[in-house]
């Protein structure tokens, strides 16, 4: 069989412009190859895109493992569907089933990845969530506002002091009047930039300030590291402040910047009270693991400082064309650029950006912030390394890895001689790179993941939309070399790897019934009962192999809201149960053991409506069921209830 | 995986037992019925005791009034879904007699180690060739088996 696919794939090769045949060489396979029943080595947290969600793959094996909802609705979990999870999603826009997740970021100790919870931005109606990587559930999402959308973010700081979020599309700020013309872009539109403080222990996030920069976009963006902690870079893109035709007016100059930000500065005219307070609303929803519930809080102030107005905070950098990656290797030192319609790769110096600064070796401000001297900044230039740069992760050895998008190749280069050591072909346009904490101070580089854009003819088709791919590369030698393809949900921008073995047993198992503080649970088939609250109907409902407590309810009417909290009373791993009811304008629960989980149910007609267990969890799953009687309103139908209790057939047909 | 693991155990007694007649006395009552694997061929193994980490519980004659209270507390959570107190089967068996059928060791190995005591011990795969459906695991605390054990007993008459 592999020499068929070899053969197969030799014979498509001769036909191709690029040689995929050879691109899997000699053991790959046996690389990518994890045996039935092991485990892989590091986990791979993917963003999802333009399905909102996170993805978390397996390496080397592209297995995945599990979607944790975090942006949109997900039926499968009763996500954003529950009662207990709907305010998750809530904004001030009110309720938002949708968005786009660009970019997770996984917290860092000392500038290591230290698996705690990783973030995810959302691109659409700004947001940054927070991800427990012990429940694999979003744990809390904060809204960012002054911002018309968030995409260099969810980068943070080295002891995950800080999580960033910019602006893409300046805006003019909610404290101002935005019923202007959009031509006064110029005059009206301001980026804002967040700093959103993580709690040391419990990872709880609040908007310590944001900065009001010129209304420009802001791309992508890293934290200094070491020496440069206590420094902030975000790529700036459309500097001609366009605000029409971008793919024209906004690739008129022939350098736009890197913003450098001195967050300790910043701090201080913080404490200082250099900062003004804003009005404005944002929603700030947190999920609390005891009561299995999440709340949604809108907040209405904000503090901003002023990048022009308070020195020493801020400076650009110049930075060739249109910047979208915005790394900076792991001693802290360089800082790389891509400028995604350049043919060559800036690299800056911290050391010289300081001595720049204490130089005021300055070309001239813009819109009041001081542009640093192009030379002045620069380290060096990568020369004709590729078309496209996007992206750079690094390998903890020197070197540094840049994805091209339109040369759709991995580069591999040396960062203090700028010399080209390998270069290998993606299928097709690659966008980010990951390298196990290829963003941190530690990176583990066994590998280095490219993320496509494109896959065309990679994989069976499957229609016009397409499957978007993972290619997976070995880079422990000096040559990098591909040995997996694997396909990904949604649209793969960056992503995250760390060792599993740093994650792996912190995993919770299951939910302690004892912890369980839900105001609705039922703890113990003893405690199940239906209430009637005017027209609310409460079920307090038990759920274990193989049935539910009570699955027969009579003298519910039309017009009565029915909500049924499902408690698992499961004490083991791995076994969930689902709940669904016929006709149900709404999703399935999926309970985990020891939790409680609400439906909300409204009869749309009379009638007997089944119910039953949606995940197989016994040789009985296929009994797990129920049934619900809806009378018409005004019946003088009892609320009964129970479960093994048959009425005689006299009283039941009365 | 559990579930995968139970639906092949579960076959692999449906094609072990097909065709039996049900037991006549009380099925509940392993003894010489079912099928005893594994453990029947390693003579060290104790049917009595089955496996797990209780190797000898201390039993009084008398009730313990208050542990029996809080065995009964666990009870009403994580054990009254499954099993009465009388000797009616629900999903599991009635508990009435099991003191009396089972020693407190084999008890408190089978609710604490219960995945094990599936897979090896001859009693506990003869109840589960009736019930069909494998005893969770309740991850019962020590403490929590012993008292549900005194509970057991105060539900079979002791004073």
């Amino acid at each position: 069989m592999v020499l068929g696919a070899a053969a197969l794939a030799t014979t498509f090769n001769s036909c191709k412009p690029k040689n995929v045949g050879s691109a899997v060489t000699g053991d790959g396979a046996a690389k990518a190859y994890v045996a039935p029943g092991k485990y892989d080595e590091f986990y791979n947290f993917l963003s999802g895109g333009f399905s909102g969600q996170m993805s978390v793959y397996g390496l080397p094996s592209g297995r995945l493992f599990r979607v944790i909802p975090v942006f949109s609705l997900d039926p499968e979990k009763g996500y954003g569907y529950s009662e207990e999870t709907k305010p998750m999603l809530m904004t001030s826009h009110g309720f938002v089933p949708w968005d786009d997740l660009h970019h997770p970021e996984l917290s860092q100790t000392n500038g290591e990845v230290d698996g705690r919870w990783i973030f995810g931005n959302a691109n659409n109606t700004p947001r940054v969530a927070r991800i427990d990587l012990s429940t694999y559930r979003t744990a809390e999402i904060i809204e960012l506002p002054n911002s018309g959308g968030n995409h260099s973010s969810p980068f943070i700081t080295q002891n995950t002091e800080y999580v960033v979020a910019g602006t893409r599309f300046s805006v003019p700020p909610d404290y101002e009047n935005g019923d202007v013309p959009i031509s006064t872009y110029k005059k009206n539109f301001k980026g804002h930039i967040s700093f959103i403080s993580v709690g040391k222990e419990d990872g709880k996030m609040d908007i310590a300030f944001q900065i009001e920069c010129p209304g420009i976009n802001f791309d992508l963006s890293h934290a200094g590291k070491d020496k440069s902690h206590g420094w902030f870079f975000f790529s700036c893109y459309n500097t001609e402040q366009a605000n029409t035709l971008l793919e024209v007016n906004a690739s008129q100059r022939d350098k736009d910047f890197i913003m450098a930000v001195n967050w300790k500065k910043a701090e201080e005219y913080l404490k200082a009270g250099k900062g003004k307070k804003v009005q404005t609303k944002y929603a700030h929803n947190v999920y609390n693991e005891k009561t299995h519930s999440a709340t949604s809080e809108i907040k209405t102030e904000v503090t901003v400082l002023d990048a022009k107005e308070l020195p020493d905070m801020c400076y650009f950098i110049p930075c060739p064309k249109s910047p979208h990656g915005c790394d900076v290797d792991p001693t802290g030192e360089y800082i790389v650029g891509s400028g995604k319609l350049a043919a060559l790769i800036p690299v800056f110096s911290f050391d010289k950006i300081q001595k720049a600064i204490a130089d005021k070796a300055f070309e001239g401000d813009y819109d009041g912030v001081p542009v640093i001297k192009y030379e002045a900044a620069l380290y060096g230039e990568v020369k004709k390394p590729g078309l496209g740069p996007l992206h750079t992760e690094f390998d903890g050895k020197g070197n540094a890895y840049t994805s091209f998008f339109v040369s759709s190749e991995v580069v591999k280069w040396n960062i203090k001689d700028l010399k080209v050591l390998d270069r290998v072909p993606t299928y097709y346009s690659v966008g980010h790179l990951c390298v196990p904490g290829g963003d941190s101070r530690k990176p583990n580089a066994k590998y280095v993941i490219a993320y496509n854009k494109i896959t065309k003819d990679r994989y069976l088709p499957t229609g016009p939309e397409l499957t978007q791919s993972a290619q997976l590369y070995d880079i422990s030698g000096d040559k990098m070399q591909l040995i997996l393809d694997f396909p990904t949900i949604g649209e793969p921008h960056y992503a995250q790897a760390i060792a599993a073995s740093v994650i792996k047993d912190r995993s919770v198992k299951f939910y302690k019934i004892d912890e369980n503080q839900n105001p609705y649970l039922a703890k113990g088939e003893g405690q199940t009962k239906v209430v009637r609250e005017g027209n609310k109907i409460h079920v307090y409902m038990t759920a274990i192999r193989s049935h539910f407590a009570p699955d027969n309810i009579e003298g519910v009417k039309m017009g009565d809201e029915v909500y049924f909290h499902v408690t698992n009373l499961e004490q083991d791993w791995d076994v969930p149960h689902g709940f669904a009811v016929k006709g149900a304008a709404n999703a399935e629960l999926l309970i985990m053991p020891g939790e409680t989980q609400t439906l909300k149910w409204v009869p749309d007609k009379v009638g007997i409506f089944p119910i039953y267990c949606t995940d197989f969890c016994s040789a009985l799953h296929q009994e797990m069921s129920g049934y619900v009687r809806v009378s018409p309103a005004g019946s003088n139908v009892p609320l009964i209830w129970g479960t093994g209790k048959t009425q005689p057939e006299e009283v039941a047909t009365k | 995986m559990n579930r995968l693991l139970f639906l092949a155990v579960a076959a692999t007694f449906f094609a072990a037992c097909g065709g039996n007649p049900q037991p006549e006395k009380n099925p509940f009552e392993a003894g010489d019925a079912g099928p005893k694997k594994e453990a029947s061929g390693n003579p060290s193994y104790d049917p009595e005791r089955g496996t797990g980490k209780f190797t000898h519980v201390d039993v009084a004659p008398a009730l313990d009034a208050a542990m029996a209270s809080n065995g009964e507390k666990v009870y009403e959570v994580k054990c009254n879904s499954c099993h009465k107190l009388t000797n009616e089967k629900l999903v599991g068996p009635g508990w009435q007699d099991v003191t009396k059928r089972y020693k407190a060791e084999w008890i408190m190995n089978f609710i604490t180690n219960t995945d094990e005591m599936l897979n090896k011990d001859p009693k506990a795969q003869a109840n589960l060739e009736i019930c069909l459906v494998r005893m969770p695991n309740q991850n019962l605390s020590d403490g929590d088996a012993r008292a549900l054990y005194e509970f057991m007993r105060k539900n079979d008459g002791v004073k």
